[in-house]
């Protein structure tokens, strides 16, 4: 990894100068503290105890000789635990009852809360939490989930669940070329480093919370709601957070902290393990997918149909929207997609990096490389061929839409014209070689957030803002942003974050974190530098302003507003063995303006390492006997290591848009989007073989038939 | 987690004896495995009695040609002696293929060979398992078990050993040497580890307390010509789906002297025996490499989702014995 050094005196601004993280040295050093390393006098520590069926009742939680083991303080369960409020709309709709702990005796899942032991230390606590007999009431449990299961129906999200036009049969019967195929994803985790971690304290009548979370102002409204307090006595920090990837937001740690901490009047902290983390924390639902293409001879598509099934618990409705990407991507004059779940005796899974994008992608641009094959057309020029004008569902202009661009630039960098489309004719010693290209796309939306700056008296600023840095170099970010809006360097410029006193603002979440806070932190910073008369003194006190960019947010002009990119992946493939090594990718993105180049590549190749994983690592498995996990923790659940992870190169094109204020799209998940596919239509060209499920394990490739000749 | 006790030995004997005291004491090397299942509740022991700082972490020849290795040595230690990697080169390429570079500079060959399966049934304290709490059944025969045994296994439990140091070892006729409060004793590596039969939990032929104090390897000309190829479904960090070690002498075109183990496949690093009976004195070519590899797994009784083991391991057998036929004839 290249560094560089900080500016201290920017030539044209600090935006679009690389700078190293303005809190890397505390991290590298340990000095940064994480939520579950910050001291607190007379803390006790709940450690969670999860149930071992799958369905079923809790019968009976034997408290009595837990309570009489060495520095035990309480245990809490369904049958004593303060009731909380969980009929409410949060920002992200209704809370997920998972994190509601402790308020019925139902068990909907491996993994669900039962109880709490509270005790002096944390050993103390594990040590009862794992001694305590819960006795159940077991029913039978479904966990398999299949493209076939009779349980699924369509459900609307973030997005509607079913888009429609034209008449697909016909359109598919008129069709010279038809690729029919199903595609599947499995179960995967955000596997983030710092386990989800969080200490509650009444301090003065407020509620005082250190957590990990992706959004203090978020998490503190829905403790706020479930727990019936007036928002402004509930107090959320969050400084440093070691990777959310989605999955940190309101969990059980946090409401099962509050309610220790208010039973025992002294602070309460919750850590959680890795294996608890499996099935309290969130994850990708697997995915099966359907992808009919119909398309003239010249590759021009008449028919497009995505579906996508995935899984959601019995407690709540979760969709991994994985054929909203088409709704982006390729038009057809008969276009279908529909999201559907099926319910579960399983966690409810979440958000996790690029929902709907990283599975479907997969699906939609392996398929479409699958066209290209059967009509014998270059992938990217079969892309070209396809390009809509505007959105293929919606009918509104694109604010811009430079796919193609970067496709071209990514060609011409990876060498792609020279490329025989034939596979498995490439051989190097044991190896198959063979190269894949995939597209990508990731919406770019903001969302309303508020923020102050403050001019101090020793001429340095300091900016207040409720925002979230998961690991995205967004600290750094917006430290820019303000320097160069007030016309400083950066090193006066001071950046407070994760606190949900320094009110609303957006999550980290969907790629817009940063868009949304640099514009409240540039809209305040503009209207300081105009308030501040040249030579005029500051009060000791300061001068602040502060903003609010809800209007203006809410003022943008509909369009679609989405990032674009082409992946390019080079693999190796030993049939003989099954293995599969990535020897080289690239991905050229358009992705708006970017403000800190050194954490923006950092944050795409991170994305598209992630892609390499998926593609050939990442699988959590189901034991359909027990319905809990098998092997849940990251030696189970295999990760890309630096091994697997070879020249991974990011770069951008410029993406202007000058109707917006920021210009800034976001670019923590379209990294991932479209970089499975990349790395599985390259499985194809080494191989001639098509891997439609994930991840493309040994023993799949060792399987399958290759076309190539023998080894 | 429970509580227990820490005692660092000084000497052998002293070590024998603190174990020897307490049935609940476990001898504590590099921690790389045991402190793991100690978190996950596999083990909990009352004392752990660390045996890394003992005079034990020698490498060094014997006087009728072997090589002694001491139980102490780190694996990062053993897999970059001059010694072995000039006469047994396929064990310190097993021991590098093993783990992190963290974990080797951590791990000891005594604890090495007796790491625990990583079956996730067994390290899941909430779900059945034959080996950690006998009777209790092995729900991986009709689970999870794309990584378990296709050799050797039985009813009662499908794991497989994780060791890539072990399969090396099995190759080359290792020794384990250990020490009771009786006495020293020893046993050849092909019988250290138990059958698996109706006893899963019973893993190796250590009398109960003994501490491994070394390994050793008899001289064997064919082992400089060795190689150790691991499988794995990461290109790191990860246990192996399928591994061999083997040891080629070809003369004249024919197999003169060879040995064969594979990893990953069995309850033990599993002797090819019947592989090499049916080399000694073939052909040294592809077609007699893939004869030996049928023969030997014959025996193979794959699971429902394990099967691809056989053809892995064949074709591991035909590419490393290939590999090191072509390395002689140069």
């Amino acid at each position: 990894m290249t560094t560089a050094p900080i500016r201290t005196t920017p030539a044209k601004g600090a935006v679009g100068t690389a700078h190293t993280r303005v809190e890397g040295r505390d991290k590298v050093t340990g000095a940064a503290r994480y939520a579950g390393e910050i001291p607190f006098a007379d803390l006790a520590h709940g450690w969670l105890a999860l149930s071992t069926v799958a369905r079923g009742r809790v019968s009976s939680v034997e408290t009595a000789p837990v309570l009489a083991m060495p520095g035990v303080l309480a245990v809490l369960h369904h049958g004593n635990a303060p009731r909380v409020e969980t009929d409410y709309i949060g920002i992200l709709g209704k809370p997920d009852p998972t994190a509601a702990v402790f308020q019925h005796d139902r068990v909907p899942h491996v993994g669900w809360p039962v109880a709490m032991v509270v005790a002096e230390t944390p050993e103390q606590a594990r040590e009862a939490a794992e001694a305590l007999v819960v006795r159940y009431e077991e029913e039978p449990h479904d966990v398999a989930f299949s493209g076939d299961h009779p349980g699924a129906y369509t459900l609307d999200s973030f997005m509607p669940a079913v888009t429609e036009k034209g008449d697909l049969e016909p359109a598919l019967a008129a069709s010279a070329v038809v690729v029919d195929e199903e595609y599947t994803t499995p179960e995967e985790h955000h596997a983030m480093m710092e386990p989800h971690a969080a200490t509650a304290r009444w301090d003065g009548g407020r509620l005082d919370v250190v957590d990990s979370n992706q959004g203090t102002g978020w998490v503190a409204l829905e403790l706020a709601k479930m727990f019936s307090l007036d928002p402004a006595s509930v107090r959320v920090r969050s400084e440093h957070i070691g990777g959310g990837f989605g999955s940190k937001g309101l969990r059980a740690h946090q409401v099962a902290a509050v309610m220790g901490t208010t039973l025992l009047q002294r602070p309460v902290r919750v850590v959680m393990t890795r294996r608890q983390m499996f099935s309290l924390t969130g994850y990708r639902s697997p995915t099966a997918q359907r992808v009919r293409l119909g398309a003239d001879a010249d590759g021009r598509l008449l028919a497009l149909e995505h579906r996508a099934l995935s899984l959601t618990s019995t407690v709540h409705e979760f969709v991994e929207p994985s054929a909203g990407v088409a709704r982006v991507m390729y038009d057809a004059d008969a276009h279908r997609t529909a999201n559907e779940v099926v319910r579960l005796d399983v966690p409810t899974p979440t958000f996790m990096r690029a929902p709907g994008e990283a599975p479907g992608s997969f699906a939609l641009e392996a398929a479409l490389d699958e066209l290209a094959e059967k009509c014998g057309i270059d992938p990217i020029e079969l892309r070209v061929r396809n390009e809509p004008d505007r959105g293929p569902v919606s009918g509104l202009p694109f604010s811009s839409r430079r796919l193609l661009a970067c496709f071209r630039e990514g060609a011409e960098r990876f060498g792609w014209a020279d490329r025989d489309p034939r596979p498995g004719l490439r051989r190097e010693g044991r190896w198959l070689l063979g190269t894949g290209t995939a597209a990508a796309s990731f919406g770019a939306g903001a969302g309303p957030s508020t923020a102050a700056v403050t001019a101090e008296p020793d001429g340095s600023f300091t900016v207040r803002i409720a925002a979230a840095d998961i690991g995205t170099g967004a600290r750094t970010a917006l430290t820019l942003v303000a320097a160069d809006t007030l016309e400083v360097t950066p090193d006066r410029v001071r950046v407070r974050i994760g606190d949900s006193d320094f009110g609303p603002a957006m999550i980290a979440g969907g790629s817009m974190g940063t868009r949304s806070w640099a514009w409240a932190v540039s809209a305040a910073a503009r209207e300081l530098r105009e308030r501040l008369a040249p030579g005029a003194d500051v009060p000791p006190e300061g001068i602040t302003v502060r903003s609010d960019t809800s209007e203006a947010v809410g003022a943008l002009a509909k369009k679609e507003r989405h990032s674009f990119g082409a992946q390019f992946a080079e693999v190796a493939v030993d049939t003989g063995t099954g293995e599969v090594r990535v020897r080289r990718m690239l991905g050229i993105f358009a992705a708006g303006r970017i403000v800190n180049p050194l954490t923006a590549r950092n944050q795409l190749v991170g994305g598209m390492a992630w892609g390499i994983s998926m593609a050939l690592h990442e699988e959590a498995v189901r034991d359909r006997a027990t319905g809990g996990h098998y092997g849940a923790d990251l030696a189970g659940y295999h990760v890309a290591t630096h091994a697997d992870v070879p020249r991974v190169e990011a770069d951008w094109i410029d993406d202007p848009d000058p109707e917006d204020p920021v210009g800034i799209k976001g670019i923590g998940e379209i990294g991932i989007v479209g970089a499975a596919a990349a790395v599985a239509n390259a499985v194809w060209h080494a191989t001639g073989v098509r891997h439609r499920s994930l991840p493309i394990r040994p023993d799949r490739v060792l399987l399958a038939d290759t076309g190539a000749p023998d080894a | 987690m429970k509580e227990f006790g820490y005692r660092r030995a000084s000497d052998v004997s002293g070590a024998v004896a603190l174990l020897d005291a307490d049935p609940e004491a476990r001898f504590l090397g590099g921690g790389t495995n045991l402190v793991d299942l100690m978190k996950t509740g596999v083990e909990r022991p009352a004392l752990l009695v660390d045996v890394r700082e003992l005079p034990l972490d020698g490498i060094e020849s014997t006087e009728d040609g072997a090589l002694r290795i001491g139980a102490t040595v780190t694996n990062s230690d053993l897999a970059a002696h001059p010694e072995v990697r000039r006469r047994y080169p396929a064990l310190a390429q097993a021991v590098l293929a093993g783990a992190s570079g963290q974990l080797r500079n951590m791990a000891t060959v005594g604890g090495n060979l007796l790491q625990r399966t990583r079956c996730g049934y067994f390290t899941d304290v909430t779900k059945p398992c034959n080996k950690r709490v006998p009777g209790s059944g092995c729900p991986a025969i009709e689970g999870e078990h794309h990584n378990h045994a296709i050799l050797g296994a039985s009813g009662h439990c499908v794991a497989v050993h994780p060791s890539d140091m072990g399969v090396a070892l099995a190759a080359f006729d290792a020794v384990v040497h250990y020490e009771t409060a009786e006495g020293p004793g020893e046993s050849p590596l092909a019988e250290f580890y138990l059958p698996v039969g109706e006893t899963p939990h019973l893993e190796t032929a250590l009398p109960p307390g003994a501490l491994i104090t070394g390994v050793t390897l008899p001289p064997a000309a064919v082992a400089a010509r060795s190689r150790y190829r691991k499988v794995r479904e990461r290109a790191s960090y990860a246990f192996a789906i399928g591994s061999i070690a083997a040891a080629l002498d070809v003369r004249d075109g024919v197999v003169h002297d060879v040995r064969l183990a594979f990893g990953a496949v069995a309850s033990r690093p599993w002797r090819a025996r019947t592989a090499e009976r049916a080399l000694l004195g073939a052909p040294a070519d592809a077609g007699a490499f893939a004869a030996a590899a049928d023969a030997e797994l014959a025996a193979a009784e794959p699971l429902p989702h394990n099967g691809y083991k056989v053809t892995l391991m064949r074709n591991l057998v035909v590419a490393v014995l290939t590999q090191l036929a072509e390395e002689a004839a140069r």
